[in-house]
């Protein structure tokens, strides 16, 4: 079975891309990334702020059950282009790692289904992998977190 | 159909996590991996030839019993690779092409 979200990270390369094909209309899959509602709904944050366009920036905010704030980010936009380009930065507040620079592009493939392309620079290749292994940190489920712990006794 | 050998398809079925999750804590036979699932034996089995041909499991002879280990060494290369990161991106862009599915314009 293909894989319908892939990553190519070269070894010892500061950067890394992602590749994901949608069912999707190129402009279903564009305004996933232009409305806070929908952004809120699929990244499982909220959106305190999303201004789309040149010299604009956005800022998320996740908490849990409690309300405590457990993941904060922001970033700036330096380019947006409706159904084709969006370049910003990202960078996790309150957390030891460096902004990154975000380049995603928008394709159509078919009237139905189309593909978004993100290549994302880190500030070193060290930074690059320690993000790369940061969802292990923070668990995904539990199964990852059960086995993180049985490595983790290995190191 | 693929039929490649690979870890990181051996890791994306659930089944088989669980089974690496048992496995973790103890070493155990077939038998005993089999009661703990509800899916037929024949079919644990299958993910345990699976398992063992990526060398996540290992298996020993104890006297008549065979029993399955847990290849550390192996699991140690999984997680310092990028699985985990692209099942993230992953479930993220299947929630929003879920999500944009059944997007209706507001009027």
């Amino acid at each position: 079975m293909e894989l319908k979200t892939k990553i190519h990270a070269e070894n010892g390369q500061h950067d890394l891309v992602i590749t994901r094909e949608f069912d999707l209309p190129l402009e279903l899959l564009f305004k996933a990334y232009e409305e806070p509602e929908l952004v809120e709904q699929w990244m499982g944050t909220k959106v305190l702020k999303l201004d789309n366009k040149k010299h604009g920036g956005y800022q998320f905010e996740t908490s849990d059950a409690k309300g405590n704030v457990v993941f904060k980010a922001n970033g700036t936009i330096h380019e947006f282009v409706p159904n084709r380009k969006i370049t910003r930065t990202f960078e996790m507040e309150n957390a030891p790692f460096d902004v990154q620079l975000e380049f995603l592009e928008f394709e159509q493939l078919t009237g139905a289904t189309s593909k978004l392309t993100m290549h994302v620079v880190y500030r070193s290749v060290a930074l690059r992998d320690q993000m790369l292994q940061l969802p292990f940190a923070q668990g995904i489920n539990m199964a990852h977190n059960r086995l993180q712990n049985i490595v983790n006794q290995l190191k | 159909m693929n039929l490649r050998r690979d870890v990181f398809q051996a890791i994306a079925d659930p089944t088989r996590r669980a089974i690496l999750l048992l496995v973790a804590s103890q070493a155990l036979t077939a038998g005993a991996i089999a009661s703990n699932f509800d899916t037929a034996r024949p079919t644990v089995s299958k993910h345990l030839q699976i398992l063992t041909e990526c060398e996540l499991l290992e298996q020993k002879q104890n006297g008549r019993e065979i029993y399955y280990h847990i290849n550390a060494q192996k699991m140690k290369d999984v997680a310092d690779f990028i699985e985990p990161f692209r099942q993230m991106w992953d479930d993220r862009f299947n929630k929003l092409e879920a999500i944009m599915k059944n997007y209706k314009p507001k009027k």
